[in-house]
This record gives structure tokens, sequence and C-alpha cells, in this order.
């Protein structure tokens, strides 16, 4: 029985059909999330979509209402119990009375197999800092702290939850760069954003969630294609919408009488066929970038305009 | 699976998250007063005046002020759990392989170990004023006021998962104040009127105080008394069983 490769090929996180309601209120509406191991995904969405009711249960910090959970494999809590998941929490979680070093000991000691405290202090950025009270820490430097104690097990997926809230951009960056050096061994990452330019700079997948379902998946440079890129507004009386979608670069056709709506990735393509191949006219050229599309596709048509 | 879980499974209890709580509470200078200053302060205010009037009376308030010093050490340990949990300490442990009941494990531990310094120092300060015990006495009426005040752990476990508050003790120091007073451990009871001395038996501290003094007196403790404090031990057990499962177990 070779259990080690049966392990690789399990997928880092299998979310199948997840319900979580509290009361009245459904937070996870029958999500659906798969991520492979090594990939690093980046969960977006408004507050209140459901991203940390998830984030939740994938930690078996809580339990899911419907549907299933598995972590490599495993329910949550073993996963957590054998040190294959770890998480970086947004807020709290470290007592300000204990040094920086000793909240990595104290840590440490509840592994049975940690990594050295003097390593992971010096891949979170915090050695110069280890006798330092907590307390005492700025917000950025016991979010590395929190990252330190994530790297006791050296797991194999570690989420983060909106680790850089409320972060100046200085203390982001060196938060991202403190992930960024310390990602290449082939860990799964899942994490929580606010931050559209982190989803865009750190992530190679990016799942968008409303409602606690998702909305949009896929690669950053898929998404990208589907939410980011050109829109290209043309008056096409009978236009072919086939042919329209076949063409290079082109994500979604929309016709609304007329009124022909091309979202696509490279519009002087588009623009070159439907000059010389069709009657269109009136043409209109806008791009969307990311955060036009994160809005588009998580936000309520009653809650438009708030935002995030 | 065995095989992994041996290498990479739950951890129940870890000495150096003792050891650090130990050093946690002995860097706090509040819970320092509560364990080091108060209960001799206590002992001398409430006992001198017996020293050489009334030796039996001294001795019965030096125990009983052992008995006090240990109960303040053990509750506040184990409601230092509601602080803890505001700061979502306890959430962070649930993110490690540490078995949820290995926090209260350490936390019944570091206030058992605690409990043994205002013991020590009462006893010592109720030696150096001339308390005449044999050394016999001396050692069990110690270990009993000490073992005892484990009640009081569960206690402030209890009251710890109970109560949302940023700082228990707030609320705690005073109560246990008065349940010290109505149980009889500032004066001997036969001193006070008859109305309190009814009220004493319904006190936790009543039956402890019986049971620590037991060595010295003839305290009239009975097998009732002892069952008493199983009884009061049970229920705080109980109670922080009860919401440490809705705790952890959180939805």
């Amino acid at each position: 029985m070779n259990t080690t490769a049966i392990q690789e090929t399990l997928p880092a996180v299998q979310l199948s059909g997840l319900v979580k309601s509290f009361g009245a209120v459904t937070a996870v509406n029958g999500l659906d999330l798969t991520v492979t191991p090594g990939e690093v995904v980046a969960f977006l969405g408004p507050n209140g979509a459901g991203k940390t009711s998830t984030i939740d249960i994938l930690l078996g910090l809580s339990r899911a209402t419907r549907g299933s959970v598995k972590v490599f494999g495993l329910d949550p809590a073993q996963a957590v119990a054998q040190g294959r998941i770890a998480a970086v929490m947004q807020t709290g979680g470290l007592l300000k009375d204990l040094t920086v070093r000793e909240t990595v000991q104290l840590n440490a000691s509840l592994y049975r197999q940690p990594r050295p405290v003097g390593e992971v202090l010096e891949r979170a950025g915090i050695t110069q800092i280890a006798g330092r009270r907590v307390g005492k820490c700025s917000g950025g430097e016991q979010q590395r702290l929190r990252f330190a104690l994530a790297l006791l097990p050296e797991p194999d997926l570690l989420v983060l939850d909106e680790p850089t809230t409320g972060m100046d951009v200085e203390a982001r960056r060196a938060f991202w760069n403190a992930i960024r050096q310390d990602a290449a061994q082939g860990r799964s990452i899942l994490f929580a954003t606010h931050y559209l330019d982190e989803a865009d700079s750190y992530a190679d997948r990016i799942v968008m969630i409303r409602k606690g379902a998702v909305v949009a998946d896929g690669t950053a440079s898929q998404v990208r294609g589907m939410a980011a890129g050109r829109q290209v507004r043309v008056v096409l009386p009978g236009a072919d919408q086939v042919a329209l979608a076949a063409l290079p670069g082109v994500t979604s056709v929309q016709q609304r009488g007329d009124s022909v709506t091309i979202a696509c990735g490279d519009s002087d393509s588009v623009l070159r066929y439907l000059i010389t191949s069709t009657t269109a006219h009136d043409f209109e050229v806008t791009s969307r970038n990311l955060e036009d599309a994160f809005i588009a596709l998580t936000t309520d048509e009653a809650t438009t305009g708030q935002g995030f | 699976m065995s095989t992994t879980s041996i290498e990479r499974g739950p951890v129940t209890f870890s000495p150096t998250y003792l050891l650090l709580e130990l050093r946690r509470s002995l860097r706090n200078r509040r819970t320092l007063i509560f364990l080091v200053i108060m209960p001799p302060v206590f002992f001398l205010l409430f006992g001198h005046g017996y020293r050489d009037s009334d030796p039996e009376a001294f001795a019965y308030v030096m125990i009983s002020m052992a008995v006090y010093g240990a109960m303040i050490a053990t509750t506040s340990i184990g409601a230092q759990v509601s602080v803890e949990r505001s700061q979502g300490w306890t959430r962070q442990l649930r993110l490690t392989p540490l078995r949820p009941t290995g926090y209260v494990l350490t936390k019944v531990g570091a206030a058992l170990i605690l409990g043994v310094v205002p013991v020590v120092i009462v006893l010592g300060v109720g030696a150096a004023l001339g308390a005449q015990l044999s050394f016999g006495e001396w050692i069990a009426a110690g270990v009993l006021s000490w073992f005892c005040s484990l009640v009081f752990a569960a206690l402030g476990l209890f009251l710890g998962y109970l109560i949302p508050a940023e700082n228990a003790m707030q609320f705690m120091g005073p109560l246990l104040a008065l349940m010290s007073f109505f149980g009889g451990l500032f004066q001997p009871l036969d001193q006070m009127p008859q109305a309190l001395q009814d009220i004493a038996p319904w006190m936790p501290t009543y039956a402890v105080g019986l049971v620590a003094r037991s060595p010295i007196t003839d305290s009239g403790l009975t097998l009732g008394h002892v069952a008493d404090l199983l009884l009061w031990t049970g229920v705080f057990v109980a109670g922080t069983a009860l919401l440490f499962r809705r705790d952890t177990q959180r939805v």
C-alpha cells in the first residue's frame, strides 16, 4: 500500500455542495471548489459573500450545514492535527504578554515535528523583533508572526484570511514578499482578500464568490480575459453571434435588439473583423478592469455603487 | 493511517506551554499582588489580633488565608480563559494539533502549581509570627489547603467559559471575597453572628475551610462536608465541560 502516492494525487481542497446556514441566513449556498496541490488561489468576494464562513469550515473551526469538506482527503480537524493545513487569520489569536519568540516556541511545542523556531522567525522576517512583546508589535509585524506560526508544521496548504487588511502599503509589500519567498516549495495557498491587485499579483487562479456561491473561477489570465480586457459595442442588425464568438480573444457576445456587446481580450482584431466583414456602425470601445468585473460579478443590482 | 498519526497526530499536553503559562503569570504584576501580597496582608489584618490572645483562632485564620490565597490563584488562572477566548487565542490553538482538553489541562496544571505559592507564603508568615503546629500538622494543613483549591480551579474555568467579559477577574475578585467572608475564611465562624453562621454551610468555601483546618482543630468536619466539597467540584466541572463543549463545537 503506497499511501504517499495516493496522497499526492488528492486535491488540497475539495468542497462540494457546501452549505452553511446561521438560522434563516444562508452564508454559504452550495459552494464547490477544488484546489490542486501547488496552486495559489485568491478567494474574492464582497463582505458577507461567505468567504470567512467557508474558510472557517475548511479549517474545522465550524461545521458545514450540508455538503462535504476534504483537505488532502482528510477531515479538516485531522488535517490540522497532522499539520497539513495551517492558517493566518486576520486578527486576534496572539497573547499580548508573550514575546514574539515565546509565541513561536509555545506554538512549536504543540506540534510533534515542528520546524525550528529560529528558522520560521527568519523565514517570516521577524528575527530582529524576536524579543519584543507581542502587544508592542505593529499590525504588520503581528501578521508576520501569525505567518511564522503557520510555517511551523510546514503545511501543504496555507490559508490566509484577508491577511493584509488594515496594513499600509509598505507592510503589505513586506508581508507578501515573505509569503512569496516562501511559496517556491510547491505549497498550496488559498487566500481571501479585498485587494484585487493582490489577487492579480500573487494568485495562479482567482475564485470569485457572491452570496455563498462561485460566480467566476479561472486562472488569473482567464478571469482577466473574462472580466477585464475591453468591451466593444456596435450596432449590427442581424449579427452572426456564432461567428463573433469564434473570433480570437472573445469571451462573450451579448445582443440586445440591434446592439451587440462583445467582451474580448483583443479589441483590435474584433474591430478589424467588424469593419472589414460586417456592416457594423457606431463603434464604442471601453476598457474594463478587474475591479469593474469584480463589482459586476459580485454585486447585487440593489447594492451597486456601495462597492467595497 | 495510524503510522502517520503517531508522527504528526494530535498533542495532548505540552510542558513548554505550561512553563510559558507560568512565566506569563509571574510576569503579570496584578497576578503577583494577588498571589504574593494579598494573602499574607489579609492574614495579618484578620489574624494578628488573635496572635497572643487566642492561638487557636490565629491558626484558624492562618490556614483559612492559605486557602483564600490558593483559591485566588487557582481561580484567576481559570478566569484567564475568558480573556483568552475574547482575544481569539483558543481559536488559534484550534488551528494546532493541541487537543482542546490539552488547553484545559494546561490551565489546571498552572493553577495547581501557582496555588502552592500563597500557601507557602501564608504558612511561612504564620510560622514566623509564632504559630505553634506540629510538623505533621504544618504539612497536612498546607497540602489540604492547596489540594482543596482544585475546586476553585474548576470554578475559575467554569466562570472563564461563562463570562464573555474581557476581564472576568474584576467580577471574580469581589465574588471570591464575599464567598470567603460568608464561608468563614476571614474570621472564626463561632465568633460571627448567628445569621452568618447559618449562611456559611451554603458556601463552597465553608467545606474547603473545614477540610483544610481539620488537622489542627476538631472543626466538626463530617463525611457530609466532604460530600459537599465533591458536589461543588462536580457542579463546576460539569458546568465547565458543558460550556467547553459548546465553545469548541461552536457553529
